[in-house]
């Protein structure tokens, strides 16, 4: 089973490099950009084979070292 | 005095905080591996400046979960003095023992250059030397400096007097143009409530003998002189 797992910045958190991003957008001539936030996806493969308890393994995985959750949010999807 | 020096792959100060912290205390000074579990009894802890697992993840992140880190997080709590130096600070937030986080620098510049900062909290056994309003100018070489906590977090912060240093310009004037990375409030370094931990972007490792340049981080160590000399005389 694989975990994908997405991290983004919560709002109101300045993100830099975003900003960077969407202005070499811009300097690459694309219109209509109003904000780009940039992430994380990290992509776990786990033996378990148990939804519920690969659920619980993943959460604790985001809680305790893949996000900072002072200013980051993830979600999840099990694929 | 037992002092030690935490080492992490990717550290790089930790062998010029060795010398200072020997130079302070005229003791030898213990290196402890960050796969270690057993850490000797210390009157202090320094975590040292670098780029521990490089910076993967986010800066001090898996640092912050090493072994070494489950022993010194209990040493910090039964109040052994703490002290980390640039992304010893990212990895003293990445564990929770001071609140808020390093971010990338606004510029997204890597700055390597002396800055001047303020002290703010002369009560800590890192800066009691100092007077309080002290102005010093003092190197700081960073990607990840720019320090974030949500509105009420500073204001707790402010309110309890836990910012320790703040970046400022040659008058002592905390103004925006004297912010090399974006910190929010000026930020340039905290203390946890009981003052006993402290973390903070510039390096004084780098600046306590004339022979570097200067002499304005000698104060951390002199305070780490006359903390342990206190606390023995305790």
């Amino acid at each position: 089973m694989k975990a994908r797992i997405e991290i983004t910045l919560k709002a109101g958190v300045l993100d830099p490099q975003g900003k960077a991003i969407e202005g070499a957008l811009a300097g690459l001539g694309f219109g209509g950009v109003d904000e780009v936030r940039q992430g994380k996806l990290i992509e776990v493969t786990l033996s378990e084979t148990d939804e519920k308890s690969a659920r619980q393994q993943v959460e604790k995985m985001c809680d305790d070292l893949l996000a900072n959750t002072v200013i980051e949010n993830y979600s999840y999807e099990l694929v | 005095m037992k002092s030690t020096v935490i080492v992490f792959p990717g550290s790089n100060c930790d062998r010029d905080m060795k010398v200072a912290l020997e130079k302070a205390t005229g003791s030898t000074v213990d290196m402890a591996w960050h796969g270690d579990t057993d850490l000797k009894p210390s009157d202090l802890i320094v975590l040292p400046g670098g780029f521990s697992y490089g910076d993967y993840l986010r800066p001090g992140a898996m640092a912050a979960k090493s072994p070494i880190m489950a022993n010194v997080i209990a040493r910090a709590k039964s109040g052994t003095p703490i002290l980390g130096i640039c992304n010893g600070f990212q990895v003293l937030c990445e564990t929770g023992l001071l609140p808020g986080v390093l971010m990338r620098n606004a510029s997204l510049r890597y700055v390597c250059r002396d800055v001047h900062v303020k002290v703010e909290q002369p009560e800590t056994p890192f800066t009691l030397a100092y007077q309080k309003g002290a102005i010093l100018r003092i190197p700081v070489a960073h990607h990840d400096g720019n320090y974030f906590a949500d509105a009420d977090q500073l204001d707790r912060l402010e309110g309890e007097d836990q910012v320790v240093v703040r970046y400022c310009n040659e008058d002592g004037n905390v103004a925006a143009s004297a912010n090399p990375n974006g910190s929010q409030r000026n930020i340039a370094g905290i203390c946890d409530g009981s003052r006993r931990i402290v973390g903070m972007m510039p390096h004084p490792e780098r600046l306590f003998e004339s022979a570097l340049g200067g002499c304005d981080g000698l104060g951390v160590l002199d305070s780490i002189k006359q903390a342990v000399n206190t606390a023995v005389a305790h």
